[in-house]
């Protein structure tokens, strides 16, 4: 045989990379998150949002329009509560005006993650066929938000620091979702 | 119809450690009248200083938090009265003033100034829900508004302008953030 067609067929026997919400939850607890606003994405729908929604660990609130979360977290930060605000990309778009003045004007430690629905899995998002998708990491760029990118589990280990230094240092980050996260 | 500045004199000689969020004609007021380090201004965008109230009210169960918010800005996010009816924290009281106008803004009308704010507030679940059209029943009120258990909603029917000079400048320093944070920590 092969040694093209050897490493072919180990790829298809291994499981296709995944990464499970249970993982993203982990290190969310890990990183002091409390409270997560939200407003539904189907992205993450169920691999996340339902396991977060039945976590006894985490207070989730549902807010009617994403720009709320802004306004929410910076609220719960003057209190030392930590939050994540967990929405779709079209919804990141929608609070733009909130996320300029409240996380970058006032440096407030606003911690996003955002689903990039219809993103094509293992693809950056920069090269996505989907318009709204593709620009979000160069306005995230213009913003001089953080960001990082979560394709699988691997990548869930930068979360936590990324959150402690965001509170530590007062200002935002994003954690784009690339992939659907799936139950564990 | 009440003069809003005479309705934040009136509040102003009963707050002590509450936190108070205001926003734009609201805020200006509200300083003019007693500039205090739980004073918290709703900054970055217009209508969301409910959130930022929410957020304060959960974070700080122990203190009350008054949010001083407008019409016109509170148009701007109207599901925020759905969400604190969900959310229904104790210590959070919304008075909105109703003057039918965007009066940071240039003073043009909201779209319907006849619009029942009330009506809407009570409609998305917030159970204490009052209106006071002159400014001897809303300082009857004010001893309700810093006691029970909330969340509670006040439409406060006032006259639009003069506007308070006002300083965004000076409203939104860092040190006044500053001051906040270590006033509430204390």
């Amino acid at each position: 045989m092969e040694a093209g067609t050897q490493a072919q067929q180990a790829q298809a026997q291994s499981p296709p990379p995944a990464l499970t919400g249970e993982t993203i939850i982990a290190a969310l607890k890990h990183a002091g998150i409390e409270y997560v606003l939200s407003v539904p994405d189907l992205h993450t729908s169920a691999g996340l949002l339902r396991p977060i929604a039945t976590d006894p660990d985490l207070k989730l609130i549902r807010v009617c329009k994403e720009d709320e979360t802004l306004g929410i977290a910076a609220g719960l930060s003057y209190g030392d509560k930590r939050a994540l605000v967990l929405v779709q990309y079209t919804g990141m778009l929608y609070a733009m005006n909130a996320i300029r003045g409240i996380a970058c004007d006032h440096s407030m430690p606003i911690c996003m993650m955002v689903g990039l629905l219809g993103n094509e899995p293992g693809k950056p998002s920069r090269e996505s066929s989907k318009f709204g998708v593709r620009i979000i990491e160069p306005l995230l760029d213009v913003l001089g938000i953080a960001y990082h990118r979560i394709d699988v589990d691997a990548d869930v280990a930068c979360i936590a620091p990324a959150i402690e230094d965001a509170y530590t240092a007062r200002k935002p980050v994003a954690f784009l979702l690339e992939r659907r996260p799936v139950h564990a | 119809m009440m003069d809003r500045k005479k309705a934040w004199e009136a509040l102003a000689r009963h707050v002590t450690q509450e936190i108070v969020v205001s926003t734009y004609s609201s805020a200006s007021d509200w300083i003019a009248t007693v500039d205090r380090p739980l004073n918290y201004f709703a900054v970055g965008a217009m209508g969301l200083a409910s959130s930022h109230g929410l957020g304060l009210a959960l974070a700080r169960p122990e203190r009350r938090v008054l949010v001083l918010d407008g019409d016109g800005s509170l148009l701007m996010n109207l599901g925020t009265l759905v969400t604190i009816g969900a959310v229904s924290p104790k210590n959070f009281v919304h008075i909105v003033g109703h003057n039918g106008s965007y009066e940071a803004n240039g003073g043009h009308p909201i779209p319907n100034t006849a619009v029942d704010l009330q009506g809407i507030a009570r409609a998305a679940g917030i159970g204490d829900v009052r209106r006071a059209e002159t400014l001897e029943k809303f300082e009857a009120m004010i001893p309700d508004l810093l006691t029970r258990d909330g969340p509670i909603f006040v439409e406060l029917m006032i006259q639009q302008g003069p506007l308070t000079p006002r300083s965004y400048k000076d409203m939104y320093r860092a040190a006044r953030r500053q001051a906040f944070r270590e006033a509430l920590d204390a």
